[in-house]
């Protein structure tokens, strides 16, 4: 069996433009969840209207410049409406509402009457033109050594991906080491408290999920311009779930974290993936008691029990110390 | 108010200086009037305790006056400034702060940054100031503030610590140092010693006494009769949701209507 195949296509995955997607996504949920202590379950729902916002604008004529800004300010938008009337509530019943949002967000856009628009199931294709011309590398080309190659029109989206990681997180690191971000800190502990010492709480929840937004708005855009093509199931909660997967792995409420969490999920998935898929074509008895497409499937539950036993062992996350993770005790 | 301070000791009687002013203020919950004061002044720069049975509607009282309920009727005032609709943080940011029965600390946040989450006058604690920069100046100066507010209540040396570590008492203490953080004029401690130790319980009376001797007005509630009576300047009694009496802690102890309160009508002619 080739070990450095399963290597390549678990580092690959990890370094490619979807984990740089989700560690996007996962940097603006860790504001939300990780700092500001939102249960904001449809965090999907800022990805979904980032990505139809730049869709639908070059779509209908528009630039590219133009619908990027649409995207963004599309998804800021979403958390100020979400935010508006919800973020009074309690934690848990926010939780469901903002479930609840992105489902009838997701089931809006996919509704037929919709189609003119959103293109309805259908999706929307080649919006992405003018973002893969920019591209300086040559798209057929192989970049890289040995079985660690990508093509040149991977290796643009790569590079832009990782860039829009690194701003993101300095960016969020500049916040979260202000007086701002040590409010926010403050509500997740505690809102009363935060209330009782002069900080209008409401008011920094609301930013905090129209900033995470605009983040995952961009992740959106990426995955969208990534992939030339969008459709409105690729946003269901599930996806939600995961990017929390990963901002609990990496350490909520710690400025890498979110990014380490999805390049861990990303290799874990994507190595797991490869390993099962060669051992069912190779090793016999495990040939013999799956079938390729159930093979696919044990991935799932390796990926599970790795996030199990990470969870038992390091229940703080990967990247919080291990000091703060026992002051939450008492 | 002077150690005998020459005002009738009656319900709802005018004070020389009153920092605080509640006029008319009821709060109900279903049938249950918790909270019905007709009229209350609270002097300047004063100790004055809440005292009353269980369920007499002190804690309401108190999240009425610091933005944390509203009332169905009524209003306060804080130094001539209607205060009422006014959401807590509000409240907070014009003078009056306030403690919690049930001690809330900011767990995973240093003793250090508990202090500086309250700091007034933070440029950076705007999400423009964050980005923008140029706060550092203003955290020094708010440091320096916490350190010395640290050093007067002995935590010094947990100063980097996460406040989740703290025992009991210094969570009071804390409490206590973080509200000073605001620059109040009147601060609301909600039973500060509710299950602090009796050793600590005398040191966490004199920083009561401290605010005082810096010039704040103190507010609180309290069940022990024994710290009531050794730090108030004023008692107020409120049972059922009314100020059923007030005067010096001399004075409350003896008054028929007060025994009466704690202990019931038949009790209370018995005493007699």
């Amino acid at each position: 069996m080739d070990w450095m195949q399963i290597l390549a296509a678990g580092v690959l995955a990890t370094i490619g433009p979807v984990t740089a997607g989700y560690a996007l996504s996962a940097i603006g949920l860790n504001l939300q969840f990780g700092y500001a202590g939102l249960l904001n379950f449809g965090h999907v729902a800022s990805m979904l209207v980032g990505a139809y916002g730049t869709a639908m604008t070059v779509e209908f004529g528009g630039p590219l410049w133009l619908g990027l800004i649409v995207g963004i300010v599309a998804a800021v938008l979403l958390g100020l409406l979400l935010g508006l009337p919800t973020l009074r509530l309690r934690a848990d019943y926010f939780a469901i509402t903002s479930i609840a949002a992105a489902e009838v967000l997701r089931l809006v856009v996919r509704s037929s009457w919709a189609q003119p628009l959103t293109g309805g199931v259908f999706g929307l294709q080649g919006f992405g033109g003018d973002f893969h011309a920019l591209n300086p590398f040559p798209t057929s080309e192989l970049y890289g050594f040995g079985q660690f190659v990508v093509t040149g029109r991977a290796l643009w989206v790569i590079l832009v991906g990782w860039a829009l990681v690194l701003l993101a997180t300095l960016f969020i690191a500049r916040l979260i080491n202000s007086p701002w971000g040590r409010v926010l800190k403050a509500i997740r502990e505690d809102e009363d408290a935060t209330r009782s010492l002069g900080r209008n709480v409401f008011a920094y929840k609301l930013q905090a999920l129209m900033i995470g937004g605009a983040i995952a708005g961009l992740a959106g855009i990426l995955f969208a311009l990534e992939q030339q093509s969008i459709h409105p199931d690729a946003f269901q909660p599930r996806i939600t779930f995961l990017l929390f997967v990963m901002v609990i792995l990496g350490g909520a409420g710690s400025i890498w974290g979110a990014v380490l969490g999805a390049a861990v999920f990303g290799f874990l998935f994507y190595a797991t993936d490869a390993l099962m898929a060669r051992l069912q074509a190779n090793v016999d008895f495990i040939g013999a008691i799956f079938s390729p497409a159930e093979a696919g499937l044990i991935k799932y539950i390796l990926v599970g029990v790795a996030l199990m036993l990470l969870m038992a062992f390091r229940p703080q996350g990967l990247l919080r110390s291990r000091d703060q993770g026992r002051a939450d005790g008492s | 108010m002077g150690p005998e301070l020459e005002i009738a000791h009656q319900p709802g009687v005018a004070k020389p200086d009153p920092v605080l002013t509640i006029d008319g203020m009821q709060r109900a919950f279903g049938g249950l009037m918790a909270v019905n004061v007709d009229h209350l002044e609270i002097q300047r720069n004063t100790i004055t305790s809440i005292i009353g049975p269980n369920g007499a509607g002190k804690t309401t009282l108190f999240n009425l006056l610091t933005g944390f309920d509203s009332p169905d009727q009524g209003q306060f005032s804080l130094d001539g400034e209607l205060l009422v609709g006014i959401p807590a943080h509000q409240v907070a940011q014009r003078g009056m702060v306030r403690t919690f029965q049930l001690t809330k600390v900011l767990p995973r946040l240093t003793v250090l940054e508990n202090m500086l989450v309250a700091a007034k006058a933070q440029p950076g604690a705007t999400f423009r100031g964050a980005v923008v920069g140029g706060w550092q100046g203003a955290e020094r100066q708010n440091e320096e503030q916490a350190r010395d507010i640290l050093q007067q209540f002995g935590l010094t040396a947990m100063a980097d610590e996460y406040a989740g570590r703290l025992s009991g008492g210094q969570r009071k203490l804390l409490e206590m140092a973080r509200a000073l953080m605001v620059r109040p004029t009147v601060v609301m401690l909600d039973e500060p010693t509710a299950g602090v130790n009796p050793v600590l319980i005398q040191s966490l009376l004199e920083h009561v006494k401290g605010l005082k001797a810096s010039g704040m007005t103190v507010l609180f509630v309290e069940h022990d009769m024994d710290v009531v009576q050794s730090i108030s300047d004023w008692v107020v009694v409120v049972g059922e949701g009314e100020v059923i009496a007030e005067g010096p802690p001399g004075a409350i102890a003896r008054n028929p209507a007060v025994i009466e309160a704690y202990l019931g009508k038949h009790r209370a002619e018995d005493v007699e």
